[in-house]
């Protein structure tokens, strides 16, 4: 009976696993540990078991910091605008493709909306420098021009950066939350919409007392989640679609682009990386309540 | 009803149209700037029409001393190498956990878990990698951290095998004294093409257009990939001027058509996403279903 047991553990599973156990330990849960360097006075020579202990005095002084509080604003300030215009826009878009009769026209709809998605954010960012380049751009030199305005120089003027960054950001994900949304919105059975159709409900009433009511879970999901990952940015969208202009920082800086500045100048890595710390912990404590609340709603969408 | 019918059908399709008008006349921005004559735009601004349609940004691109050939080859071969190397490692880690029958499954579940819900941040990762690694500015650098395996696709891959492959099938090769990688190679891998061709796309996607491993771990500017090399031309005017020239010397002199030349290097970078595109939206489409909610 032993022997039979014994039998049963196939080495070569694990023998698969290996390489994949490897990658975690050392990208994932050594790293974890070296999240103690924002409890020390960062020495290079020392290594982060060698620096001095110094408690909490790195997130005292990023917290006395005016940054502390730019950062968080921002980075909370634009997902939550993100949420709900992705929201507004991926569903307003599911449900207007679902309206169509052609296939194929709905087809290359998505198509479309999914280009943007495709590329990286190094191009989106020339893309973005070819409309507002002060001398040579598209906005300055064929809108506001014909228009008889005078050019702005955008990359230095703060106050428009949220709308900029929204769009910009909007451009992207507008595809991607589309087809998030339309695909739960196709799922929806038809005897619904017939039924509705004998009661003589008009197209209105049908979205949002059939198709919104249904999906639902879909939608609450969605927005838990990215509730979630409230604490997180696109480096990318922050860092380098603004041109990492100084100008702007005010606007621009988010939790992410701090914590990355900071390993440029050695001056700030403590208090960068207790930044990096409060935003790990604060976003794991976010995505579990985030999951636990989406648990009790939809047990099937819960991540775990 | 039917007359309303149809005005609605107008009404939807006309904001449809502005919606993909809106997503793609930025790339018609993009695409006629690099075909411009470089005076025409220093002086009228980029267009949506090419002005004074000129290949000379393109010229300069393919003059291969200038190091934008090269950098081509390496984003070409991180992706490939990564692609590859990414798709090993996640297929080898989702398999045995995707198994009912795995001793200590859970453990190993739980390992990737918290791994996706919990990170040290880019601080420590970094020092991890520089530190203990030495992996500042060698190929490693762009293949390894952070894209080599990620969670969420081992998830979507362990899900797919535990609901498309039957154990009963398993069951009997294993009677057949068929061995676990046989197994994985000869009945799962083929059985798994719909996953396996997804995740291909999007860790191949991942590999193409990464630039923060490289802002991170690559300074030497004969290594850079291109979507490196666009980050560093876009926020260092000068690295452009300079970088660019050095190489070209007395070819081109003072006369580098910067303006153009930006865009025709932007347009080599989404280049080949853009040509596989119409081939591969169909897996786009499926893998951002399945991984929405989960990923």
């Amino acid at each position: 009976m032993k022997k039979a047991k014994h039998k049963k553990i196939n080495w070569a599973l694990y023998v698969m696993l290996i390489p994949g156990l490897f990658y975690l330990l050392f990208n994932n849960y050594i790293p974890m540990t070296f999240t103690v360097i924002a409890f020390k006075k960062y020495n290079f020579q020392k290594g982060v078991w060698g620096s001095e202990f110094v408690g909490l005095e790195n997130f005292k002084s990023l917290f006395s910091t005016r940054d502390s509080w730019i950062i968080l604003r921002n980075t909370v300030g634009y997902n939550l605008v993100f949420i709900v215009i992705s929201l507004v826009i991926g569903l307003a878009l599911a449900i207007l493709l679902d309206e169509l009769k052609s296939g194929k026209a709905k087809r290359r709809y998505q198509m479309s909306y999914l280009l943007p998605y495709m590329i990286s954010i190094t191009v989106v960012s020339y893309i973005v420098y070819a409309l507002l380049s002060t001398d040579t751009g598209f906005i300055n030199n064929s809108i506001l021009k014909p228009l008889g305005l005078e050019p702005i120089s955008w990359y230095s003027r703060p106050k428009y950066w949220p709308f900029i960054l929204t769009a910009v950001n909007q451009w992207k994900w507008l595809g991607y939350n589309c087809i998030i949304y339309y695909s739960s919105v196709i799922s929806i059975d038809d005897g619904y919409y017939e039924a509705a159709a004998i009661d003589g409900a008009t197209r209105w009433q049908r979205i949002f007392h059939i198709t919104i009511p249904i999906i639902r879970s879909t939608i609450i999901t969605m927005t838990l989640l990215q509730l979630g990952s409230i604490f997180r940015s696109d480096f990318g969208l922050f860092y380098q679609v603004p041109m990492d202009s100084s100008a702007l920082m005010n606007v621009t800086n988010t939790i992410d682009t701090y914590v990355y500045r900071g390993i440029k100048s050695v001056g700030t890595l403590g208090m960068s990386s207790a930044a990096g710390l409060y935003q790990s912990v604060v976003g794991f404590v976010l995505v579990l309540l985030a999951n636990y609340v989406v648990r009790k709603i939809d047990k099937e969408s819960a991540m775990f | 009803m039917v007359k309303k019918d149809k005005a609605f059908l107008i009404i939807d399709n006309i904001v449809l149209i502005l919606v993909a008008l809106f997503c793609i006349l930025p790339f018609v921005l993009l695409f006629s700037s690099s075909f411009s004559n470089e005076q025409a735009i220093l002086h009228e601004g980029y267009s949506l029409l090419p002005r004074h349609f000129d290949l000379t940004a393109y010229k300069y691109v393919l003059n291969g001393s200038n190091g934008i050939i090269r950098a081509y080859g390496y984003s070409a071969a991180v992706t490939l190498i990564g692609t590859v190397l990414s798709l090993v490692i996640t297929t080898l880690y989702a398999y045995p956990v995707s198994r009912k029958d795995l001793r200590g499954r859970s453990v190993f579940s739980f390992l990737l878990f918290f791994s996706i819900l919990f990170n040290g941040g880019l601080i420590p990762t970094y020092m991890m990698w520089t530190g203990t690694f030495h992996i500042k500015n060698t190929f490693a650098a762009y293949i390894v951290p952070t894209l080599l395996m990620n969670g969420f696709y081992v998830i979507m891959a362990r899900n797919f095998f535990a609901q498309n492959i039957p154990s009963a099938i398993l069951e009997s090769a294993k009677m057949d004294g068929a061995g676990e990688f046989k197994i994985l190679w000869s009945i799962v891998v083929p059985m798994s093409k719909p996953i396996l061709a997804t995740l291909t796309l999007f860790i191949s996607l991942n590999y193409w257009n990464d630039w923060q491993n490289g802002l991170y771990y690559v300074t030497k500017d004969n290594m850079y990939t291109i979507q490196v090399l666009l980050n560093r031309m876009l926020l260092d005017t000068l690295y452009m001027q300079q970088g660019l020239a050095k190489n070209m010397a007395g070819s081109i002199g003072a006369s580098m058509p910067t303006s153009t030349l930006k865009m025709a290097i932007a347009v080599l970078g989404a280049l080949p996403v853009m040509i596989i595109f119409p081939f591969v939206s169909k897996y786009l489409t499926g893998g951002i279903v399945v991984g929405a909610v989960k990923g």
